[in-house]
C-alpha cells in the first residue's frame, strides 16, 4: 500500500520500512520542557512523527505520555522548546485550535455527545454543511455516511450516538477526527475498553488511515497490540526521554527495561506466583449454584475453595465482570443461589455479601471504586466503618493503626493518610482500594480487572499481593483483560463467552492459546478474515 | 469489517424503525393536554370554544417566553431561578420609564437588553467564576427583585397610547383571538426552535447538556454557548416581562413572584429532563399550555378553590417525572 | 495569613464582621445586650431569635446538600406544619392548655417527618432528581397548608404555644435554645459518629459508597426525613412569632434563603465535603444582613439587593478561578509553595483516566514517578531525585 500524500517518491524504500528519516516529519518537538512549578513535568523531549506512519508513545503512568500529547495540541504551555508541523512552528491555542491545523486528538474514553446523532457526532463543530445560515440535516447525514463508510461502519447517521456499543462509539470518535484535512491522528488508550475483535477492526482502520498518509500517534497499555501495529516508537520515563526505536528494532522485553527503568525483578517474582502449593480442596469457601440474572449472566456454577485464586477469562462483555456482580452483592441475582461454607446464604446486596466476608472492587475504580473526595485514611477505613454503621465510630486509635499498617504493607504513596484520594495516581488508588477490603478481613475477594490502567509496577505489587494473600488462605476471583496475567495468578480458569461460563481449566498445564480457542470457538478465523 | 459490527449496525437501524424514545416525553405531554381538553370538553358546555382556546394564549403568553428561555438553560444542565423577578423588572422599567416620557421605541430594547445584561452576569458568573447556576441566578433573582422596589415600590399604570395601542392590537381568525403578545410569543417559540435546531450554537446547546467535557473535547464553544444560553434566557424573561405588561398595562415589583417555578414546571412537564441534552422548545409550549388548563378547567369548575390549582400541577409534575423516570430505567 | 484565607470560615466569617462594624457604626448602641427581668435584650438577642427558623432549616439543607440533593420543598413544610398547628389549636376546646399545644406540635412534626420521608422517598427510592422531586412538594405543598386553613389565615392565641418563641429560659428566648440547642446536638452527633464521613462519602460516591456497604439510600432517605422535620418545627417557631398561619407567606423562600447560607457557610452544591459551622456563620450573616437594612433604615422591600450583592462576593471569592488567582499573587512573593495543590496545575499522565484539560478534574498524577505540585517534603516520593528542577 502506498501513501497518497506526505511523502516524496524518491524514496519509497526507506518508507516501506517504516522509518522514514529523509522526508520532512509532519510533526517535530525539539526540546520541548513543560513545568507545573515547582515541577518540571516534561523536560527537554525530543519527538519526531513522519507521515504514514503508526507511531507508539511509550512510558509507564508519570512518564509523561500524556503532558506530551498535552504539550502538543495546546492544552498545556510549554515553557521552552519548539513545536514544528509542516516545517512551520506552531504553538497552539488548545485542541481546537491543533484540530484547525490537521492534528485530531482521540481518548480512551468516548468524548462525543450520546444525545446527540452520530452525524451530528461526526460533522458537528467544524465541517457541518449549511444552508441559509442553518444546519444542512440532510447533507449532514449524507457525508456522515459516506465517512462512516470508509470507515467500514454501517450505522445510520441519524441514530442517536448512545444507542450504539462502546466501540462502535470510539469507531464514531475516530471517523469525526479524520474528517476535513486530518495529518495527524492521536490515539490516546483507545483500545481499553474494546475487545478483541473491535480491537482488530480499530487496527484495520489505523492501517487504511496509515496507507492514506496519516501520521498516528497510538498510546496503549497493552504491549501486544503495540507490536502488532507500531511502526516506530519513542519511550519516555519520569518526563525524559530514552529513546527512539523502530519496533521491529526493540524486543519486548528491552521496552519494558526502558520503560521501567530498572530491572525486571519484581515481574520475575510473580512469574512464579502459584506454582505455590495447590489449595487443598475441602468444603469450598463460596459455591454458587445456578446463580444467573436475565440480560445479564445466564446461570452458571463456580466454587471457590479456601486459598484459591480462580481466574475468569473471556472478552469485555463476556459477562465476567456479570457474574462477578453477582457473587458479591453488587447486582442481584433473579435465579439460583449461593452456598457460603456449607450454609446456603442470600448475597443480594454487598452488605450481605460482606456480612458473610465477601469484598468486591470493581473494575470502574473511578466511578464505583475510590471516593475522591475524602482522604486516604476515611477510604480505607470506608467499608470497616460501614459495616459497624454510624453509630459506633471506629476508635482514632484503631483507625490510626489500620491506615498506617496498609500504608506501609501496600506502599501506598504519598504515605500521607491525609492526602485526598483524587491526588494520588490510579496504582495508589487501586492500592487504598485493596486495604479499603483488607480492613474488613474478607474471606473472599473478588478482584474486577485490579490492575487496568497503572503502571508496570504497581501492577507486578498488586499481582504479587494476590498471590500471597491467596498464600495465607483468602480465596480470590481475578479478573483481568490481560491472559497472560490470569494463566499467571490463577489456579483454576473459568472461561466465559456471550454471557455463560463455558469451561473451567485448571491453570497448571493450561496455555495461553487453550483458553483463547476456548473464548473463541466458533469464530476463531475471524481475526485473520478481518 | 467484522460480523459483530455489521450485526450491531443492523439492530441499530431495527430501533431507529420504532418511535423514537426521544419523542416520548412530548407525546406524552400531548396526550395529556388532549386528554384534560376533552375531560374539560365534556364537564363544561362551554369549554370546546375558540375563545377558551384564545385566551390559553393570552394569558399565557409571558409563560411561554419564560419558558422557551428556561428550555435553553436547563437543555445545557443549568437553570434559571431569576425569570420571575427579571420579568417584573422589565414590568417595572417600561412603566417607569414610559411615565417618565421616553418613546416606546426606546423603552422596549432597554427593557429587553437589561433582561440580557442580566442573563449575561449569571453566564459569566457560571463559566468564569464557576458557581453554581443554581446560586448564580438565584442571586440574580433577589437582584432583580431588590432592584424592582428601588426603582418604584408601587405599581405604576401604563397609560402611554403607543404601548397601549401595541398592547391592544388583536386579530380575528374565525372566532380564534390573538394579540401582539401572542404573536411575539408564538415567534419567541418559532425563533427558540430554529436556533436550538437549526444552528450550530443550538446543537451546542443540546452537546454541553449531554456532556460538557466531551462537548469542549469536540471542538465546541462551550464556554460562548453556555453563557449565551444564559442571556437567552435572560432575554427571554424580559420579553415575557414586556408580554405581561401588555396583558395588565401596569409595571410591578410584585409581578410574577415565584413565576420560575411555573416556568421550571412548564419545561419538565414539556418533557425536558432536568439533567439536560433532552428536549424540546415545543414540548415546554405544550407544557404552559397544560398549565394553562389546569386553570382553565379549576376556574370552571367553579366551586374548587384556586390553591387546587398548584395540588393539580404538583400532582401533574409528579406523573411526569416518574414517567420520565421509569422511562431512562426501561432505556438502561 | 494564607491559612486563614482557606479556611471555610473565613469569608463567612468577614462579611459577618463587616455587617456588625456597619451597624455599629449606624447605631453605636447596636452590640449592646442589657439585661431586663433576667432576660437578656437587645440587638444580637433578637437577630439570634429572627435567626432560629432559618437555622433549623439549613441545619438540614447543609445535611441534604451533603448527599449531593437539594430540598426546595422547607418551605412548603413550614407553612403546612404551622397551618396544622394552629388549625388544631383554634379548633381545640381549651387553646390555652399546654397539652393541646403539645399534640399539636407532635401532629404538626409528625406530619412534617412524613412530608420529608415523601421527599426522601422520591428521591431514593424512585431515584428522582433531588431538585425535581422536592418541587413536586414545593409546588402542591402550599396548596395543601392552604387546603388546611381553608384559604384564610387562621390566627389563635395560645400563651404557651407564643411561649415556644418568645418564652424566656434561662435569660434567652425559647427559639434560640430550640434552634441553636438542636443545631449543636446535630453538629456534634455528625462528627462525633461516623455518620459525617458516611454522609459525604455518599455524596460524593453513591456507587462506591454502596458497593463499600455504606447504606446510603437509608442515609439519604433520614437525611430528607430529618430536613423535613427540621423544617416543621421552623414552621411552629415561625407561626408561634405570629400566632398565625399564613399558607401563602409562612416561610416563603426560607429554602433559598438556607440555600444561600449554605454556600456563603462555604459547602458546596455539588455534594460531599460539608461544613455545619459555616453553614451557621452564613445563616447569621443573612440574618444580621436583614437586620441591618432596618438599621440603615432601608426599606425591607430592598433587602435582597444587599443580599444578592454579599451571595455574588462571597461566592465569587470563594470561586476557584479567583482564588487560583490569590494563589498565584502569594506564589509570586514565595517561589515555593504549595499553591499548586488548589488545583492550579495538575500533572496528569494516568492512561486509566479520563482526558483532562487543566482545571477539570483530572485523574490523579501519578505520585511514584511523576513530578507532582506538591512541595511538602513528607509527602515528597522517594526517587523525586531524578525529578528535573
Amino acid at each position: 500500500m502506498l501513501p497518497r500524500r506526505g511523502r516524496t517518491p524518491e524514496e519509497p524504500a526507506a518508507f516501506e520500512k517504516g522509518f522514514n528519516v529523509t522526508t520532512q516529519p509532519v510533526v517535530e518537538l525539539t526540546g520541548i520542557t513543560v513545568e507545573f512549578p515547582p515541577v518540571t513535568a516534561l523536560a527537554g523531549v525530543d519527538f519526531r512523527l513522519y507521515p504514514g506512519e503508526i507511531h507508539a508513545l511509550m512510558g509507564e503512568n508519570g512518564a509523561g505520555k500524556s503532558t506530551l500529547i498535552k504539550a502538543l495540541t495546546g492544552v498545556y504551555q510549554t515553557s521552552s522548546g519548539t513545536i514544528t508541523v509542516d516545517g512551520a512552528e506552531q504553538r497552539f491555542s488548545g485542541p481546537g485550535d491543533a484540530r484547525a491545523h490537521g492534528i485530531s486528538t482521540v481518548y480512551q474514553e468516548v468524548n462525543l455527545c450520546g444525545n446527540l446523532t452520530v452525524a451530528e457526532n461526526i460533522m458537528l463543530g467544524a465541517a457541518e454543511p449549511r444552508v441559509l445560515g442553518g444546519l444542512h440535516w440532510r447533507k449532514m447525514r449524507r457525508l456522515a455516511a459516506q465517512h462512516l463508510e470508509r470507515m467500514g461502519l454501517d450505522i445510520d447517521p441519524g441514530s442517536s450516538l448512545d444507542s450504539h456499543s462502546l466501540a462502535v462509539q470510539q469507531l464514531v470518535a475516530i471517523c469525526r477526527a479524520t474528517v476535513g484535512d486530518c495529518k495527524v491522528l492521536i490515539l490516546d488508550e483507545p483500545t481499553s475498553s474494546l475487545d478483541a475483535d473491535e480491537v482488530e477492526s480499530l487496527f484495520a482502520v489505523m492501517r487504511r488511515l496509515k496507507a492514506d498518509g496519516v501520521a498516528i500517534l497510538f498510546v496503549s497499555h497493552f504491549l501486544d497490540q503495540v507490536y502488532a501495529v507500531s511502526d516506530r516508537m519513542t519511550v519516555l520515563r519520569n518526563g525524559g526521554l530514552v529513546g527512539e526505536w523502530a519496533t521491529a528494532d526493540l524486543p519486548a522485553g528491552e521496552l519494558v527495561k526502558h520503560m521501567i527503568g530498572r530491572s525486571a525483578q519484581v515481574l520475575e517474582s510473580v512469574e512464579r506466583g502459584h506454582d505455590a502449593v495447590r489449595p487443598d480442596a475441602g468444603e469450598p469457601r463460596l459455591q454458587a449454584i445456578g446463580l444467573g440474572r436475565k440480560g445479564s449472566i445466564q446461570p452458571y456454577d463456580l466454587d471457590v475453595y479456601p486459598g484459591e485464586v480462580v481466574g475468569l477469562a473471556g472478552l469485555l462483555g463476556s459477562g465476567r465482570t456479570e457474574l462477578a456482580r453477582l457473587l458479591t452483592g453488587a447486582d442481584r441475582a433473579d435465579s439460583g443461589g449461593t452456598v457460603v461454607e456449607g450454609a446456603p446464604r442470600k448475597l443480594h446486596t454487598p452488605r450481605a455479601a460482606m456480612a458473610q466476608g465477601i469484598a468486591y472492587t470493581s473494575e470502574d475504580r473511578k466511578g464505583e471504586g475510590i471516593v475522591d473526595g475524602l482522604t486516604v485514611r476515611e477510604n480505607i477505613v470506608l467499608a470497616l466503618q460501614a459495616e459497624r454503621g454510624w453509630v459506633r465510630p471506629l476508635p482514632r486509635r484503631q483507625v490510626d493503626e489500620i491506615v498506617a499498617k496498609y500504608i506501609d504493607q501496600l506502599g501506598i504513596r504519598p504515605a500521607d493518610p491525609e492526602a485526598l484520594l483524587r491526588n494520588l495516581s490510579g496504582g495508589n488508588q487501586q492500592k487504598v482500594l485493596l486495604a479499603r477490603w483488607l480492613a474488613t478481613a474478607p474471606k473472599l475477594l473478588v478482584l474486577d480487572e485490579p490492575t487496568r490502567g497503572i503502571d508496570v509496577g504497581a501492577k507486578a505489587e498488586i499481582q504479587k499481593l494476590v498471590s500471597e494473600l491467596a498464600g495465607e488462605g483468602m480465596s480470590v476471583v481475578f479478573i483481568s483483560a490481560e491472559l497472560e496475567e490470569v494463566l499467571r495468578l490463577s489456579h483454576r480458569i473459568a472461561v466465559l463467552r456471550d454471557r455463560k461460563v463455558v469451561a473451567t481449566v485448571d491453570a497448571e498445564g493450561t496455555t495461553t492459546d487453550q483458553v483463547v480457542e476456548l473464548i473463541a470457538r466458533g469464530n476463531v478465523a475471524e481475526g485473520d478474515a478481518a | 469489517m467484522t460480523t459483530t459490527l455489521s450485526e450491531r449496525a443492523t439492530s441499530g437501524w431495527v430501533s431507529a424503525l420504532r418511535p423514537d424514545r426521544r419523542y416520548l416525553p412530548v407525546l406524552g405531554t400531548l396526550a395529556v393536554l388532549a386528554l384534560m381538553l376533552v375531560i374539560g370538553g365534556t364537564r363544561y358546555d362551554n369549554f370546546l370554544t375558540p375563545i377558551v382556546y384564545s385566551n390559553l394564549f393570552i394569558n399565557n403568553a409571558h409563560l411561554i417566553a419564560l419558558a422557551v428561555g428556561m428550555t435553553f438553560v436547563i437543555l445545557t444542565g443549568g437553570i434559571d431561578l431569576s425569570v420571575g423577578s427579571v420579568l417584573a423588572l422589565s414590568t417595572v422599567i417600561i412603566a417607569s420609564l414610559l411615565q417618565a416620557g421616553w418613546p416606546v421605541a426606546v423603552v422596549l430594547p432597554v427593557a429587553v437588553l437589561t433582561g440580557s445584561l442580566i442573563g449575561l452576569a449569571h453566564g459569566v458568573m457560571i463559566q468564569v467564576f464557576g458557581v453554581q447556576p443554581f446560586v448564580a441566578t438565584l442571586a440574580g433573582m433577589f437582584f432583580a427583585r431588590g432592584l424592582c422596589f428601588v426603582i418604584a415600590p408601587e405599581s405604576i399604570p401604563i397609560d402611554d397610547p403607543a404601548f397601549t395601542a401595541l398592547a391592544g392590537w388583536d386579530s380575528w381568525m374565525g372566532h380564534f383571538r390573538t394579540t401582539a403578545a401572542v404573536v411575539i410569543a408564538l415567534a419567541v417559540v418559532v425563533i427558540g426552535f430554529v436556533v436550538l435546531h437549526y444552528t450550530r450554537f443550538g446543537r451546542t446547546v443540546y452537546a454541553i447538556g449531554g456532556g460538557e467535557q466531551s462537548a469542549m473535547l469536540m471542538g465546541l464553544a462551550v464556554s460562548r454557548t453556555k453563557v449565551l444560553a444564559y442571556v437567552v434566557s435572560g432575554t427571554c424573561a424580559a420579553l415575557g416581562g414586556l408580554l405581561f405588561a401588555m396583558g395588565n398595562r401596569s409595571g410591578y415589583a410584585l409581578n410574577g413572584v415565584a413565576m420560575e417555578l411555573d416556568a421550571i414546571a412548564a419545561v419538565v412537564i414539556g418533557g425536558t429532563l432536568l439533567t439536560g441534552g433532552t428536549g424540546f422548545v415545543l414540548g415546554s409550549l405544550l407544557g404552559v399550555l397544560t398549565l394553562g388548563t389546569i386553570q382553565t378547567v379549576i376556574q370552571f369548575e367553579g366551586n374548587l378553590s384556586s390553591w387546587w390549582t398548584k395540588i393539580v400541577i404538583g400532582v401533574l409534575l409528579l406523573i411526569f417525572v416518574v414517567l420520565q423516570r421509569a422511562l431512562s430505567l426501561r432505556k438502561t | 495569613m494564607r491559612q486563614a484565607l482557606r479556611h471555610h470560615l473565613f469569608w463567612p466569617v468577614a462579611a459577618l464582621v463587616v455587617l456588625v462594624v456597619a451597624n455599629t457604626i449606624a447605631k453605636p448602641s447596636f452590640l449592646q445586650v442589657s439585661v431586663i427581668d433576667g432576660h437578656l435584650f437587645g440587638a444580637p438577642i433578637d437577630i439570634l431569635r429572627a435567626a432560629a427558623p432559618l437555622l433549623l432549616i439549613a441545619l438540614g439543607m447543609t445535611l441534604v446538600i451533603a448527599t449531593r440533593g437539594i430540598d426546595l420543598s422547607v418551605g412548603a413544610v413550614v407553612a403546612v406544619s404551622g397551618a396544622v398547628a394552629l388549625e388544631y389549636i383554634s379548633a381545640s376546646p381549651d387553646p390555652g392548655s399546654p397539652v393541646t399545644v403539645l399534640v399539636a406540635v407532635a401532629i404538626a412534626l409528625g406530619l412534617s417527618l412524613l412530608l420529608g420521608l415523601w421527599n426522601g422517598f422520591l428521591v431514593t427510592v424512585l431515584g428522582i432528581q433531588p431538585i425535581i422531586a422536592t418541587l413536586i412538594l414545593m409546588t402542591a405543598g402550599r396548596g395543601v397548608a392552604m387546603l388546611i386553613t381553608g384559604g384564610f389565615i387562621t390566627t389563635v392565641t395560645s400563651e404557651p404555644y407564643k411561649g415556644l418563641n418568645s418564652g424566656f429560659f434561662l435569660g434567652l428566648p425559647s427559639a434560640v435554645w430550640i434552634a441553636v440547642g438542636l443545631f449543636v446536638i446535630v453538629a456534634v452527633t455528625v462528627r462525633r459518629t461516623a455518620l459525617g464521613m458516611l454522609l459525604e462519602a455518599t455524596g460524593i460516591n453513591p456507587a462506591a459508597s454502596r458497593l463499600a456497604g455504606v447504606r446510603s439510600r437509608t442515609l439519604t432517605w433520614t437525611v430528607y426525613a430529618a430536613a423535613g422535620l427540621f423544617a416543621g418545627l421552623a414552621g411552629i417557631l415561625v407561626s408561634a412569632d405570629t400566632m398565625a398561619a399564613d399558607a401563602n407567606n409562612a416561610g416563603i423562600f426560607i429554602e433559598l434563603d438556607a440555600i444561600l447560607a449554605v454556600v456563603i457557610g462555604g459547602t458546596a452544591l455539588s455534594g460531599g465535603k460539608f461544613n455545619l459551622s459555616g453553614t451557621f456563620a452564613g445563616v447569621l450573616v443573612i440574618a444580621t444582613l436583614e437586620r441591618t437594612v432596618t438599621v440603615l433604615g432601608i426599606s425591607p422591600h430592598v433587602t435582597p439587593l444587599f443580599m444578592a450583592l454579599v451571595v455574588v462576593t462571597v461566592t465569587l471569592l470563594q470561586s476557584p478561578r479567583v482564588r487560583e488567582r490569590f494563589a498565584v499573587a502569594a506564589l509570586r512573593r514565595r517561589p515555593v509553595s504549595d499553591v499548586a495543590r488548589g488545583g492550579a496545575a495538575q500533572v496528569s499522565d494516568d492512561g486509566a483516566g479520563a482526558p483532562a484539560s487543566p482545571g477539570t478534574e483530572a485523574p490523579g498524577p501519578d505520585i511514584e514517578q511523576a513530578p507532582v505540585p506538591d512541595a511538602e517534603p513528607s509527602a515528597a516520593p522517594d526517587d523525586e531525585k531524578e525529578v528535573t528542577r
